[in-house]
């Protein structure tokens, strides 16, 4: 019980020091298990982080969750996530609560118009990025646009976009002959 | 039943924002079309707050979301339905499924997913940067073509993304600029 708490307390910490998630909490969570406390190695760290990032939800909650469980099983992973998230719930609450009296305060308002565009800034980086980590090749492109048009244009659902591209990837790299080679080495990693 | 609602909409976000890097936006912004919880602006604000704040991104924003339409307790259960699938799905492939990530049909998939997930990245921004950027509103009513153009919006759009892209440093720095310039021009 008193690991729980302690898992617990770590990813509070994790969760109140991280700005952004993700890859910025893999050298906290460094720190405390890893330097700290031995309970991990860093290259632990990095397989769950791995597998955090191809798994569906926030890559931060995936890793965190990864890391409870296989430190204390169910009950860690539930311990390390409610801890990651609890300094959000409460940091967001309150800023919540204040935000719509703040909103009719007209330097505010200026302020919030000339943010709202930066975020877009912010987000196209962001496509550029994710861009970058494809593979870039014409049929990768094709998607990319098809992708923009069925919701921008045709508000299909992204649910349907991202099911529909995870079966599209898969047909691609059987196409390749790229999928024979994957299953190759994945059975040779096994043995 | 709008915490039933709440729960089972962001539970979706968890378990189909696939990729990192925001991808759980395409999907809010599409709640924000079906229920009308927020607008476009408020999402945007929001964005700039989580990623002004500690903690990742797609939680702050379940939260904000789900305390402006239900309160405390709104906030609390869409942030838990967001983190639920996660606990489901790792501790099922971290018990049984340790080379998840390794499978042939994982890698496979995110040759499809990657670019998918940009493209559904950008159509979200485009989506929300109508009323910052490009006035459609105006285009209807009357046909100049420069008045749907937003001129000042525009140039700060251009000058934030070159600073991005130039200098790399932490979204709060742009996020902070931004506002200092948005005070000083009456944005």
């Amino acid at each position: 019980m008193k690991e729980i708490f302690k898992i617990f307390f770590i990813f509070f910490k994790i969760g109140l020091f991280t700005f952004g998630g993700g890859y910025a909490m893999l050298p906290i969570i460094k720190r405390e298990l890893v330097d700290n406390l031995n309970w991990i190695t860093e290259s632990d760290i990095l397989d769950y982080y791995a597998i955090g990032q191809s798994t569906p939800g926030i890559i931060a909650v995936n890793t965190a969750t990864m890391t409870g469980y296989n430190l204390k099983g169910i009950k860690g992973a539930l311990a390390a996530t409610s801890g990651f998230i609890m300094p959000s719930l409460i940091i967001i609450t309150i800023i919540a609560s204040y935000f719509s009296r703040f909103q009719e305060i007209e330097l505010f308002q200026h302020a919030f118009s000339a943010i709202q565009i930066a975020v877009v800034a912010l987000i196209i980086d962001i496509v550029i990025k994710m861009w970058n980590k494809s593979d870039k090749s014409k049929i990768s492109l094709l998607i990319f646009v098809l992708a923009f048009i069925l919701l921008a244009l045709l508000r299909v659902s992204p649910v349907f976009v991202i099911l529909a591209s995870a079966i599209s990837g898969i047909i691609i790299q059987r196409f390749r002959g790229e999928f024979k080679k994957s299953v190759k080495e994945y059975k040779n990693n096994k043995n | 039943m709008i915490y039933i609602i709440l729960f089972l909409e962001f539970f979706k976000v968890g378990l189909f924002a696939l990729g990192g890097g925001l991808a759980a936006l395409p999907f809010l912004q599409e709640l924000i079309v079906k229920y009308g919880w927020i607008t476009s602006e408020e999402l945007l604000n929001m964005i700039a707050v989580s990623e002004s704040t500690p903690g990742a991104i797609g939680i702050n924003t379940a939260t904000f979301i789900g305390y402006n339409t239900a309160g405390i307790m709104g906030g609390v259960i869409a942030t838990i339905g967001l983190a639920a699938p996660s606990i489901i799905i790792i501790s099922i492939i971290a018990h049984y499924f340790k080379e998840f990530n390794n499978h042939p049909l994982v890698k496979s998939a995110f040759v499809g997913i990657r670019p998918a997930v940009a493209g559904l990245i950008a159509s979200a921004a485009f989506q929300l940067s109508r009323g910052q950027i490009f006035h459609f509103d105006k285009l209807n009513t009357d046909l100049e073509i420069l008045s749907f153009l937003d001129l000042k919006g525009i140039i700060l759009l251009l000058l934030i993304f070159l600073a991005i892209r130039k200098f790399k440093k932490h979204p709060i720095i742009y996020i902070l600029a931004s506002a200092l310039i948005g005070i000083v021009f009456k944005f």
